[in-house]
């Protein structure tokens, strides 16, 4: 039997985030698996009825060393070293990419980071991970237990099965000293519907020549009741604030339609948007990437394209 | 008068050692990437050469920023591999470095991220003391981003990610890490580790004075034996078993109107008509 720890994160209401659930769906596909939840603090109600033998909840762990995750880390490794699972998985998130990392080579135990797909290979475990910006896919197999890995959202479907888990709490005594301090949280205004949430993205890049067209990508993004996203090349010029940008170092979104307007389409920028249902590029080189990836393209000048892009768009939807 | 310490390095100095990583230009075009499959690489592209980490390129502005802000600082750039093309790894020393230090060994080629950092850390320990280490977020080949949370670990050290603003205030670092909808305040002491992300701006370009004081410059080479590993410690602990680039079966369709404002038109119709708008 292969005994497999998924650690969980909950989202901003609280309740178990939908990447994890596609971490357990994973872990449930491979041959013989028995799958342990671990969930840092209290266990929120829907854990409950989660479709797995056992939730192990963390009470030693809280927001505290959000951001710092040295207490997370110290309490999952101990938790590791006395139950021995042989594969743990996380979420890739700023929580999953810091713990799961310091977790593996405290322990110098193996770690694959933003993997696609998990499989049994013989004795050991086989992953997936885009690599070269998503240019390419990576096979690996990992040999040692524990395989410490991060599960990128949104590849795996979330489950619906429910269960009746056994919920018991881990009990700790580690307590680390705090030698980094978070002294403060500064929230960036947002207008509008979240980047993450939207059904549609209106995307610029360097093709916008500069930081004024971005004013009617935000016309066309308020006329859908979508948001604007960037690629970094147009964040990095200073055209437009880095919280809009998507891609692999950036956000990753997947709306109804991913509008990218003056972007070439490198791999880093696809990696945040190609789960995107359809993707629709208006760009005036139809050799770029961009084409390679759209379903619908106007090859020629955004300049002449968009206004009467815009306006149809408000007609149809007045 | 502080105790001199080396050439321009009094025990004010504050040392900072930079993480950087020679790629294959991340601009190459896509129909330009190509993979041997039967060594499992990247066949280098004709004519596009490699480039430092451009990731690593933020690091290296971080640090020269702390150098404007007034502190006393050295930059000593490490880098670990085989093959370097100095015109490339020179380019942080062009920018304001002070050193290039490589451990160079063709036992280095196409190591996994477990030997890198082993490899680094002895590195670190061999050239002696440091107050600061930086790396950029994640290399451009790999995309693995943890070469630098693991370094904390082996070396023990406190550990902040994903930083975009830095100051130096004495025995102390006060941090601006991102998170997604801001960012968070943070006090690290020195020495610490941190990582830098591409929100810090962008790195500053070379002068002609920086360019030509680059040149007279040279790297400070490590063997493997140097720093005291052998080719037992850079067993990896992920094996490699195929890489491959993945098929696209899109099909894209090009709405063509009369001209570009037609097209325009047409293109919120199509949409309309597939009920995606």
């Amino acid at each position: 039997m292969t005994s497999i720890l998924v650690v969980a994160e909950c989202d901003e209401q609280g309740e178990i985030s939908q990447s994890t659930l596609q971490a357990i769906v994973a872990a449930k596909g491979l041959v013989d698996s028995v799958v342990t939840v671990v969930i840092a603090g209290e266990a929120p109600a829907s854990a409950s009825t989660l479709a797995v033998g056992k939730i192990v909840t963390l009470s030693s762990v809280d927001d505290a060393d959000a951001g710092i995750y040295d207490q997370a880390t110290a309490v999952i490794s101990s938790l590791v070293e006395s139950t021995s699972p042989e594969i743990v998985i996380f979420s890739k998130s700023d929580f999953g990419s810091v713990v799961g990392a310091r977790m593996a080579f405290r322990s110098d135990s193996a770690f694959a980071s933003d993997c696609i797909e998990i499989s049994n290979a013989g004795d050991g475990v086989s992953v997936t991970r885009p690599v070269y910006g998503g240019s390419a896919l990576a096979e690996f197999e990992i040999p040692t237990r524990p395989a410490i890995i991060t599960l990128r959202a949104g590849v795996y479907e979330a489950g619906t099965e429910t269960g009746l888990p056994l919920i018991e709490a881990f009990e700790s005594d580690v307590n680390v000293e705090r030698v980094v301090s978070v002294t403060g949280t500064v929230a960036e205004a947002r207008e509008g519907v979240r980047l993450e949430d939207a059904n549609f993205v209106v995307s610029g890049g360097r093709g916008l020549g500069g930081p004024e067209p971005f004013s009617v990508l935000a016309d066309l993004a308020n006329a859908l009741g979508g948001a604007v996203g960037a690629s970094r090349a147009a964040c990095d010029a200073g055209w437009i604030d880095h919280s809009h940008q998507v891609g692999l170092t950036g956000k990753s979104v997947s709306p109804d339609v991913y509008i990218a307007i003056g972007i070439s389409g490198a791999s880093q920028h696809m990696a945040g948007c190609s789960s995107s249902r359809a993707i629709v590029a208006i760009n005036k080189d139809g050799d770029s990437n961009i084409f390679k990836e759209a379903r619908f393209g106007i090859v020629g000048d955004w300049e002449k394209a968009l206004p009467s892009f815009l306006a149809t768009v408000r007609e149809l939807k007045a | 008068m502080p105790r001199l310490l080396g050439i321009g390095i009094t025990e004010l100095t504050v040392r900072i050692v930079v993480l950087a990583k020679q790629v294959p230009d991340p601009e190459t075009p896509p129909s330009q990437f190509k993979i041997d499959e039967s060594t499992n690489s990247v066949i280098p592209p004709n004519g596009v050469p490699p480039v430092v980490n451009g990731f690593d390129l933020n690091a290296v502005e971080a640090a020269l920023l702390l150098r404007d802000a007034g502190a006393e600082v050295e930059i000593t750039v490490l880098s670990v591999g085989s093959d370097f093309v100095m015109d490339a790894m020179k380019k942080p020393l062009a920018m304001g470095a002070d050193r290039l230090v490589l451990v160079d060994d063709s036992r280095l080629d196409n190591i996994d991220s477990a030997a890198t950092v082993k490899v680094l850390a002895a590195a670190i320990e061999k050239d002696g003391h440091y107050d600061l280490i930086l790396g950029g977020r994640q290399a451009s080949d790999w995309d693995q981003a943890h070469v630098t949370l693991g370094l904390a670990e082996v070396l023990g050290l406190p550990l902040v990610s994903l930083v975009q603003k830095l100051e130096l205030n004495g025995d102390s670092v006060s941090l601006q890490r991102v998170i997604p909808d801001g960012y968070q305040t943070i006090t690290a002491p020195v020495p610490s580790v941190l990582t830098i992300t591409n929100e810090l701006g962008e790195p500053r370009y070379p002068n002609l004075r920086g360019i030509m004081q680059a040149s007279r410059k040279k790297a400070e080479t490590f063997s493997l034996a140097d720093i005291g590993l052998s080719s037992d410690d850079l067993a990896p602990k992920l094996e490699l078993k195929n890489l491959y680039i993945p098929e696209s079966n899109k099909q894209v369709e090009l709405i063509q109107g009369e001209d570009e404002a037609d097209s325009g038109k047409k293109l919120a119709l199509r949409l309309r008509e597939e009920k995606l708008i």
